[in-house]
C-alpha cells in the first residue's frame, strides 16, 4: 500500500465534505465517482485534489444514476468504491441501491441532504430519512448513520466502508448541508494505528484463474423466476439483517439514568441542540433526559424502548414532517404503556436549542 | 434423422457454459447467434480469463449464466455504467455490456451516449429486434416506421412516435478517432463475429470506445414464420438499418 495519508493525530478546522474526502483516503478508497449536486459538491472537489498524490481514481458520470451503478460495477471489481449525492440525486440513486441489496454489493453512498420535495433548497433538511433507510423496491435492507458533526463524519466515514464490507449491505452515511458546508474542528488519524482494523475488499468478478477451467465462472444475478424462489433469498437477506442489527446498533443517552418526565428524541444535527437543551434544562431543574438514534437503519429498537419506558412524553426533533417521528413510533410500537408524543416539526429548516427548550417548557 | 447424428454435439464456442446449453431463447431468436458470434471472437482472442460480461433486462437478461466467463446482470438500461465502473475500477479486464435496442437507445441512451463521448474504453454490443420482447412485443426506439407492436398497433406514426433510433450513425458522431461503430446482422454471422471481435480488439488496444449494433430477429413478438422472420431481417430491416462498419481506428471516416 502507498504512503498513509495521515499519520499520527492531525487536527484540523474544515467543512465537513472536506472531511468526507480525507476519511475515504483514510479508509483507504480506491475509487468515487460523482455527479455534482449542492450541498454534497466539494466532496469531489476535495478528493480529485487529493487523489493524484494518493494513487486513487475520481470518475465524473453522466448523472446519479450513472453514479450509482459505476459505483456498484467498482465494488464488484473488488475496490473500495463510494459516491455522495443529495436531494433529486439521492432519488435517483434508490435504483442503483435496490441492486446493492438485491445482490448484497458493500456500496457506500454519503448523503448530505438539501430540502424537498424536489429541486427545494440547496442548504439543509433531514427530509431524506425515509429515502435513505427504506427507499426503492425492497425492503430496507441497509444501514445508514446519522452523523451529528464533523468527527463523526471522519469516524463513521471509515466505519460504513467497514460495515458494508463485513455484511455486504449498502451503507449510508446520512449528513447534511450543514455539516456539509459548516467549518468544525475534527481529529483525523490512520484508522490502523487506533486499531480499526480494515475490512479487506474481495472482486465478486475477475478473480484469478480461467472461469470454466481453473475455477467456476461467477454468475451474479438480480431477476428470479419463481416467487418462491424470490422469497428464500429475501428471507435469508432478513436473517442476515436480523443476525446483524445487534452487532452494530448505535446510539446516545444523556441523563437518562436520573429521573425523567420527558425524553428528547432527534437525530443528526439536531441532536446537537437537543444535547444542548437538555443540559441547559437540566441546570434549571426539570427533569429531561437525551436520546439520540445514531444507526437510523437499523433502528435501536430496544434501547428506545428502554429509555421511553420511563417517561410520559417524549418530544421528537426534526428537520422534516415526521419522517423520522415513523421510525420512532414503530420502534415504540407494541410497548405496554407507550409514551405520548409531543411533535417539534421544521420541515427544511435548522431547529435551535431555544426552540427545543421552549417547547419542552410548554408540555412539561 | 438417424440416432447416430441426433447425438452429436454441435460445435459451441469454448468460453460457452455448457451446463446451461440448450439455451433459454424463444426458437428463432437472433440472440443465440449474437452470444455465439460473440464467443467464438472471444475464443479467437484468447481473452476468455479477462473477459467479464455484463447483461442487461430485457431478453439480453437470459445470458447471465450464457458463458463461462464472469457475468454481472444489471438493470434495464444500466449494463453501460456498471460494465464502465469495473473498467474504470480494473482496466486489465475486457468489459462487455450486452443489452437490447430498447435498454441501449430508450431508457439507457444516456448511459451508451455519455460513455461514447467520454470514450470509454469498453465494449457494447446491442442486439436490435425492432421491438420489446420480453414485456411482449411494445413499440421499441428501433420499430419500424409503420411497424405494428403492441404499442402502435395501427404501425408506427412518425408524427405521434417519432424516428427510429439510429444508433451507430449517432454514436459515431460523437465519439473520436479511435472507436470502433458498426452494424452488423445475424443473417451475415461472419460479418458480425468479424465486427465484435474488431471491438474487442479496439477495447485490447484501449484506442477508445466500441460498439456494435446487430440486427435481429423476434418472430415470437413479430408473429412471423421463418420465411418472414428472415425478410424483415434482410430486407425491411435493411432498408432502414445499413450493416456496415461506420467508424474503424486508423481510417479516416
Amino acid at each position: 500500500m502507498a504512503e498513509k495519508p495521515i499519520t499520527g493525530e492531525k487536527k484540523a478546522f474544515m467543512t465537513g465534505n472536506e472531511v468526507v474526502a480525507w476519511a475515504a483516503l483514510c479508509a483507504g478508497v480506491d475509487i468515487m465517482y460523482g455527479y455534482p449536486i449542492t450541498p454534497q459538491n466539494e466532496i469531489m472537489h476535495y478528493w480529485t485534489r487529493l487523489v493524484p498524490k494518493h494513487g486513487r481514481k475520481f470518475m465524473q458520470t453522466e448523472d446519479e444514476i450513472s453514479a450509482g451503478f459505476t459505483t456498484l460495477g467498482g465494488v464488484m471489481a473488488g475496490k473500495k468504491a463510494f459516491t455522495a449525492t443529495a436531494g433529486p440525486g439521492n432519488v435517483l440513486m434508490q435504483e442503483s441501491m435496490t441492486m446493492a441489496e438485491m445482490m448484497r454489493i458493500p456500496s457506500v453512498v454519503v448523503v448530505q441532504q438539501r430540502g424537498g420535495p424536489s429541486t427545494a433548497t440547496v442548504i439543509y433538511a433531514q427530509q431524506e430519512v425515509t429515502m435513505t433507510t427504506l427507499g426503492g423496491n425492497g425492503e430496507g435492507f441497509r444501514v445508514v448513520y446519522s452523523t451529528a458533526n464533523h468527527q463523526e463524519l471522519f469516524d463513521y466515514t471509515i466505519k460504513s466502508f467497514n460495515t458494508a464490507w463485513k455484511y455486504r449491505f449498502p451503507t449510508f452515511i446520512l449528513g447534511d448541508g450543514y455539516q456539509a458546508k459548516m467549518r468544525d474542528s475534527v481529529v483525523m488519524y490512520d484508522p490502523e494505528e487506533r486499531g480499526i482494523q480494515m475490512v479487506p475488499t474481495e472482486p465478486f468478478v475477475g478473480k484469478p484463474g480461467c472461469p470454466g477451467q481453473d475455477r467456476a465462472p461467477t454468475h451474479l444475478r438480480n431477476t428470479y423466476n419463481i416467487e418462491e424462489e424470490l422469497e428464500e433469498v429475501v428471507l435469508q437477506y432478513l436473517a442476515d439483517y436480523k443476525k446483524m442489527a445487534p452487532e452494530i446498533v448505535e446510539y446516545e443517552t444523556f441523563a437518562t439514568e436520573e429521573d425523567c418526565d420527558i425524553l428528547l428524541v432527534s437525530h443528526g444535527i439536531v441532536s446537537r441542540a437537543a444535547l444542548a437543551a437538555v443540559k441547559t434544562l437540566r441546570e434549571q431543574g426539570m427533569k429531561v433526559g437525551y436520546f439520540r438514534p445514531i444507526t437510523l437503519r437499523p433502528f435501536p429498537v430496544k434501547e428506545l424502548q428502554k429509555e421511553a419506558s420511563k417517561v410520559g412524553k417524549i418530544l421528537v426533533a426534526e428537520s422534516a414532517l415526521g419522517q423520522f417521528n415513523r421510525l420512532v413510533k414503530e420502534a415504540l410500537y407494541g410497548m405496554d404503556k407507550a409514551p405520548q408524543i409531543v411533535e417539534l416539526f421544521r420541515p427544511g429548516v435548522g431547529i435551535t436549542d431555544e426552540e427545543i427548550m421552549k417547547k419542552t417548557k410548554e408540555v412539561l | 434423422m438417424s440416432e447416430n447424428l441426433m447425438s452429436i454435439q454441435p460445435s459451441m464456442p469454448k468460453c460457452w457454459n455448457i451446463a446451461t446449453k440448450p439455451h433459454k431463447f424463444c426458437p428463432g431468436c437472433g440472440h443465440g447467434i449474437v452470444l455465439k458470434c460473440l464467443g467464438e471472437a472471444i475464443d479467437e482472442l484468447g481473452i476468455q480469463e479477462r473477459v467479464v460480461f455484463g447483461c442487461d433486462i430485457g431478453c439480453s437478461l437470459l445470458a447471465w449464466d450464457f458463458f463461462a466467463c464472469d457475468t454481472i446482470q444489471t438493470h434495464h438500461g444500466r449494463t453501460t455504467p456498471v460494465m464502465t465502473g469495473v473498467k474504470r475500477a480494473v482496466p486489465d479486464r475486457i468489459v462487455i455490456a450486452y443489452m437490447g435496442d430498447g435498454g441501449g437507445y430508450a431508457i439507457g441512451s444516456q448511459h451508451l451516449f455519455n460513455s461514447a463521448t467520454r470514450n470509454e474504453k469498453i465494449t457494447a454490443i446491442l442486439v436490435n429486434n425492432t421491438n420489446y420482447g420480453m414485456t411482449g412485443g411494445q413499440m421499441a426506439p428501433t420499430t419500424l416506421p409503420g411497424q405494428k407492436t403492441e404499442t402502435c398497433p395501427y404501425g408506427r406514426d412518425l408524427e405521434n412516435d417519432g424516428y427510429p433510433t439510429k444508433g451507430p450513425e449517432a454514436v459515431a458522431a460523437i465519439t473520436p478517432e479511435g472507436a470502433y461503430i458498426a452494424r452488423g446482422t445475424v443473417a451475415k454471422p461472419r460479418d458480425l463475429k468479424k465486427y465484435i471481435k474488431k471491438a474487442l480488439e479496439t477495447q485490447l488496444n484501449g484506442t477508445g470506445f466500441s460498439f456494435v449494433e446487430a440486427l435481429s430477429g423476434c418472430p415470437t413478438n413479430w408473429r412471423t414464420n421463418a420465411a418472414d422472420t428472415w425478410n424483415m431481417i434482410e430486407k425491411k430491416m435493411t432498408e432502414f438499418y445499413e450493416p456496415k462498419e461506420l467508424k474503424v481506428p486508423g481510417k479516416e471516416g
